[in-house]
């Protein structure tokens, strides 16, 4: 979100006012804001909701438990950022997700795995590797638009999924597997350590490289981008490759977390929650500027609504309309139509 | 065939304002029934506003616009075409989905018990495009026939609305010749029923063989109407962009001195050609040589520039950089050769807006190093810093970003953006437009030195003093063809426009 | 400074291309399915293509035109959900007479679908997000109703379901005529009225419309709400068909619809295709469902990678056919 100011000038008061009260044009302040407000309201009607205890060396509770589910989402929030900067969209996310978890559920099979783990693991981001790559071709290469390019993955994705399983729900029995969704290190889950790792390599990638330049540029401006020498073809694939990638590590973090691969309904409506949470983190659906950051609030605002509606006993099922009204008013109030209106009023 | 009735449409005293410019100042045109009126000008004179006033896309902070004797007011486009003002547009606006008969009667479908009648729509529309003696098959979809044909499409639509204005803005920029024939003798035959028409164009040639009369637009302002037959092509481009009554030329003729000893050539361009946008080129640039490109507003400089930057494909000829051939098929592979490209439209072409002037500065130089080779945050501190100084860029600070930089300030940034490659070539397609005399001056004293120092310059403006003061060489361009290249010296400001005008002295 | 697309021959011929390659699959299929597998190629086989899939025809109907204006609308799955959830609520424990249930499920069905499109003319926002956002809203409030299914046992819609209308020696569900009626009027809404063209129109170049003087929010609107109705009609007829409300009716029907239109010659950038499109994809997605199901070996799944298959190649065909791609 830039400042756009219009070079009027301001006088010494207002311009110290201004200073003051600059922090709150952060782009942040509003998605910390809602997960902090989110946060009072189960402070305050959920009982014992901070509390926190640690039982056999790892540390349980609420918090953590939001955590701990939200690391799937918080993945392929971090893909579809990058994805969603490039003014694209993926909405096969849910599909790899299934895909990916299958393979490497079907890779280790028993108790005794019939392939090393690390190999099954391997191959699993391998398949979302090329479904990445798929979708990345589709976009850049035949400029397909990225919506109908990605819902053929959608819609045949499960499809391959059940195939390898045979429509069947193929449990895993092995122990290290587990690791990856329910594991602790260092008392806290082994999954927020996958989301971390995941998370600071993107950002040292994003930041130490000039791909976030390069992104931003394509987002905003894909004509100037291409006259100033930018890859533009390359760096949209690349982006489909990363989101994908980021799917196969949540698929296989829900397959470990579930202890099986369920091709029908892993990852269901994923994509969408990853889309919300994109949005709710201030990166606009018009692509540009991002904020890895952001999105990763903006999953855990998805999952502390979820577990908050929970907690007080509302059926889950208001979860989703909630997050329908959530969006439009997102939408709405991103809208430049709706900034003109409010401009006009004013 | 001039009528000497009323006119049809008399538009006076239009003022415009946008803010920070003044686009219309007393800007205005009389039409009249059966004539083909041509309005000319320059980027910046103020056509298009113009014609954007009387189409009801704006409305004029003041003046009249009387259409029949009786003062109109158009709030849109609709608008203006029911009140009799039909406009044509070089996009030609027409759906390409539906069928030919379909285009002409959207939104007034002939009707049968309340159903659209295909039946009589195809008739109907057969017969309007009969009265321009054009046979087509109505029943196709406009798609199907080329732009041409769409632009007839578009105009049987106006015919079908009883418009008694008909304007075309723009309408042979895409047309062969033979379909710019095609379309004049519509025109003519048009105008023998007694038509208005408004034609809008940047080709002289074309001006000559329609017009009956002319009206020059300049800064704004009516510069002049004219009847064709009364002015000389001379004269024509002299109004339009003749010595400016505010000369501020400081002819340092002196302080060039001697034409310098220039290198070898680094580029040579044969024969380039691409389809419909631009004739077979001939184009040759030394080392250290400062190549001014002059002609009108669409006459292929842009063009030029594109297909020798890469950003568009030659479907003809070749060139070849130090003596060795070299094809472009992007802009990546120009840069590898150490060419630079400042491009007019800085507004989409080349600034990011949301992006910082640091960010546009170094982003060039950062993509020709690839993605992982980041320039360390100091340097790019540095150098961002360093040419806010030498083209004293005014900025809050090398982080705002660059949309809140003025026209000129963006243009130093995107300038910079090019330097900051260290270019063998630098093309620059009119790098001083909307920048106050003094930036001007100071980013051609720039440039100059550039060029003392080694660097090859391609400078395409429209501002004849300027090109002639610093070019060593100048090729002028007409009509999308070269027609003559020049030394320094060899043109002064009269005879440049002889040139541009193509006539000889 | 783009000009109009002037892509000669491609583009418009892409739909009758597609349209015919559809036809032909169709025939194929049939065939082949008539020749390996006794008793495929009766009457009453192709007759049960249309029973079963009544419901997603008339989803087609209104997805083609929501695609052929340019839009998209994943809400329909569950609308179709949320009226088949709403009929049985009302039916069951309020008791209202059938008719009235009906009337009032079509009405909330196009008022939500309007709501939809008058957001995203408004805002100028992009169809498939608002539409996704009406999807989670639909299929909330659907469970907000119940979450587990309620039966249906009016008298009205057993018979619905249980009615055999004899046909040419096979027969036909009501659902499934009412489903063909739906077709024809929609075909003829297409060719004949001006709101149809103006379909047209808007899905070919919005902007060029607009400029003609064609209401576009007006149509956008309209065009919506026709799918919502569409989709909650489709919920009518699945309930017909199902004799129950449940939240996870029609789950995945957005899909199948869309994938119906874009096989049935539609183009997904808009302005391209024909609405009698939506039977022959309708046609061709249960005849890969039925030649799945005889076969018997092969597993039910194969359906959506073939789906997927057939989509991604009639995305491509039409995109390489000239297809514009729209930003």
């Amino acid at each position: 979100m830039s400042a756009h100011t219009s070079g009027t000038t301001v006088k010494p008061a207002a311009q110290a006012a201004a200073s003051r009260t600059a922090w709150l044009l952060h782009p942040l302040v509003r998605p910390i804001g809602a997960l902090v407000a989110l946060l009072l309201v189960d402070a305050f009607l959920v009982p014992g909701f901070f509390h926190l205890e640690v039982k056999e060396g790892h540390l349980y509770g609420a918090i953590i438990d939001i955590l701990n589910r939200a690391a799937p989402l918080m993945l392929a929030a971090l893909g579809m950022t990058l994805v969603i900067a490039t003014r694209g969209i993926d909405i096969s996310v849910g599909a790899v997700v299934a895909l990916s978890g299958t393979v490497s559920a079907m890779l280790i099979g028993g108790s005794t795995p019939s392939t090393p783990m690390a190999v099954a693991l391997a191959a699993a981001l391998g398949v979302a590797l090329l479904c990445g790559l798929w979708n990345g071709v589709l976009v850049a290469g035949i400029k397909l638009q990225p919506i109908v390019a990605t819902l053929i993955l959608m819609v045949a994705g499960r499809g391959l999924a059940q195939l390898l399983t045979d429509g069947q729900i193929v449990t895993v029995y092995y122990q290290p597997f587990f690791f990856l969704g329910s594991g602790y290190l260092a008392g806290l889950p082994f999954s927020l350590f996958v989301v971390a790792a995941v998370f600071a390599a993107t950002l040292l990638l994003v930041k130490k490289t000039a791909l976030g330049l390069f992104i931003q540029a394509v987002g905003i401006n894909p004509v100037a981008a291409r006259l100033a020498g930018l890859r533009t073809a390359t760096l949209i694939t690349f982006v489909y490759v990363f989101c994908s990638a980021c799917a196969g590590v949540a698929g296989m973090l829900i397959t470990s977390n579930i202890k099986s691969a369920d091709a029908n309904n892993a990852g269901l409506l994923l994509e969408l929650d990853a889309i919300l949470a994109v949005t709710l983190g201030g990166t606009s659906l018009a692509g540009g500027k991002f904020s890895l950051v952001g999105s990763m609030i903006g999953a855990l605002i998805i999952q502390t609504l979820t577990s908050t509606i929970y907690s007080l006993g509302v059926p889950p099922e208001v979860n989703m309309v909630v997050k329908s009204i959530v969006v439009f008013v997102v939408c709405i109030s991103q809208s430049s139509e709706f900034k003109n209106i409010l401009r006009r009023s004013a | 065939m001039i009528d000497s009735k009323q006119p049809v449409l008399e538009v006076t005293g239009i003022h415009k304002a946008f803010p920070g410019v003044k686009a219309l100042s007393e800007a205005g045109l009389r039409l009249f029934p059966g004539e083909v009126h041509t309005l000319m000008g320059q980027n910046g004179a103020g056509k298009s506003t113009l014609i954007k006033v009387l189409t009801g896309v704006y409305q004029p902070d003041a003046g009249s616009i009387v259409l029949n004797g009786q003062a109109i007011q158009p709030r849109s486009t609709q608008d203006a075409q029911n009140l009799g003002i039909s406009t044509v547009y070089q996009e030609v606006n027409l759906c390409p989905n539906l069928s030919v008969a379909e285009n002409i009667f959207i939104g007034r479908y002939p009707r049968r018990f309340g159903m659209v009648d295909w039946r009589s729509m195809r008739t109907q529309a057969a017969a309007l495009l009969e009265r321009l003696e054009i046979h087509v098959d109505v029943s196709k979809p406009l798609a199907d026939y080329p732009l041409a044909i769409q632009q007839m499409v578009a105009i049987a639509r106006a015919l079908n609305t009883d418009s008694r204005v008909l304007i075309l803005d723009e309408p042979t920029s895409s047309l062969d010749e033979a379909e710019v024939q095609m379309l004049f003798s519509v025109l003519r035959r048009l105008r023998e029923e007694g038509m208005a028409i408004l034609f809008v164009t940047h080709f002289l040639d074309q001006t000559y063989a329609i017009s009956d009369r002319i009206t020059v637009m300049r800064n704004g302002e009516r510069e002049g109407e004219y009847a064709c037959a009364d002015l000389s092509r001379l004269a024509l481009v002299n109004k339009m962009i003749g010595a400016p009554a505010d000369a501020e030329h400081a002819t340092d003729a002196a302080a060039q001195g001697e034409a310098p000893e220039h290198g070898d050539v680094f580029l040579r361009a044969r024969g380039i050609a691409r389809k419909g946008v631009l004739s077979p080129v001939d184009l040759e640039i030394r080392r250290g040589e400062l190549l001014g490109l002059a002609g009108l507003l669409g006459s292929g400089r842009t063009e030029t520039a594109r297909l020798l930057f890469g950003a568009d494909k030659v479907d003809s000829g070749s060139f070849d950089i130090d003596g060795r051939e070299v094809s472009f098929s992007n802009p990546r592979d120009a840069i590898a050769q150490g060419i630079g490209f400042c491009s007019e439209d800085r507004k989409h072409e080349g600034a990011i807006l949301a992006l910082s002037v640091r960010e546009n500065l170094i982003l060039a130089l950062q993509a020709r190093q690839g993605i992982f080779r980041a320039i360390p945050f100091k340097r790019q501190q540095q150098l961002a810093t360093d040419y806010v100084k030498w083209l004293g860029i005014k900025t809050a600070s090398i982080e705002t970003p660059i949309g809140t930089l003025s026209g000129g300030n963006q243009q130093k940034v995107l300038l910079a953006r090019w330097l900051a490659t260290d270019p063998r070539l630098m093309i620059l397609d009119e790098p001083t437009r909307g920048i106050d005399v003094r930036a001007k001056q100071e980013i051609m004293d720039y440039v100059s030195n550039l060029c003392r120092k080694g660097m090859s310059i391609l400078f395409i403006s429209s501002e004849l003093p300027e090109v002639l003061r610093v070019s060593d060489r100048m090729v002028v361009m007409r009509d999308r063809k070269a027609c003559g290249e020049y030394r320094r010296g060899d043109l002064d400001e009269t005879s440049v426009l002889h040139v541009i005008a193509g006539e000889t002295a | 400074m783009s000009a109009v697309a002037s892509n000669g021959r491609g583009v418009t011929s892409a739909p009758w291309f597609t349209s015919i390659v559809t036809v032909v699959l169709l025939v194929a299929m049939l065939g082949i399915g008539g020749a390996v597998y006794p008793g495929f190629l009766s009457l009453q086989v192709i007759f049960n293509l249309l029973i079963d899939n009544a419901f997603l025809l008339v989803i087609a109907v209104g997805m083609g035109f929501v695609i052929l204006s340019g839009g998209i609308d994943l809400s329909v799955g569950s609308v179709l959900a949320l009226s088949t959830m709403i009929s049985a609520w009302l039916l069951q424990n309020a008791h209202w007479p059938p008719l009235a249930v009906i009337a009032l499920v079509l009405l909330l069905g196009a008022c939500f679908g309007g709501v939809m499109g008058a957001i995203i003319h408004l805002f100028k926002l992009q169809p498939f997000i608002v539409t996704l956002a009406g999807m989670f809203l639909a299929r909330g409030l659907c469970y907000l109703i119940s979450v587990e299914s309620i039966t249906i046992d009016n008298p009205m819609f057993t018979a619905m379901s249980q009615t055999q209308v004899p046909i040419l020696g096979a027969f036909l569900s009501p659902g499934a005529i009412i489903a063909l009626v739906v077709l024809l009027v929609a075909i003829w809404v297409a060719h004949f009225t001006a709101f149809g063209r103006a379909v047209y129109a808007v899905g070919g170049n919005e902007q060029s419309a607009a400029m003609m003087g064609l209401n576009v929010g007006r149509t956008k609107v309209l065009v919506y709400a026709l799918s919502g109705f569409c989709a909650s009609l489709a919920g009518v007829l699945f309930s017909f068909y199902m004799l129950s409300g449940y939240g996870l009716h029609g789950q995945g029907t957005e899909l199948d619809a869309i994938a119906a239109v874009v096989i049935g010659g539609t183009l997904l950038t808009g302005g391209y295709g024909y609405i009698a499109g939506a039977l022959s994809g309708v046609l061709v997605l249960g005849a890969i469902q039925t030649l799945i199901a005889f076969d018997g070996t092969l597993s039910s799944w194969w359906t959506r990678i073939v789906i997927g298959a057939l989509l991604f190649i009639f995305c491509v065909v039409q995109r390489v056919m000239g297809g514009r791609s729209k930003q």
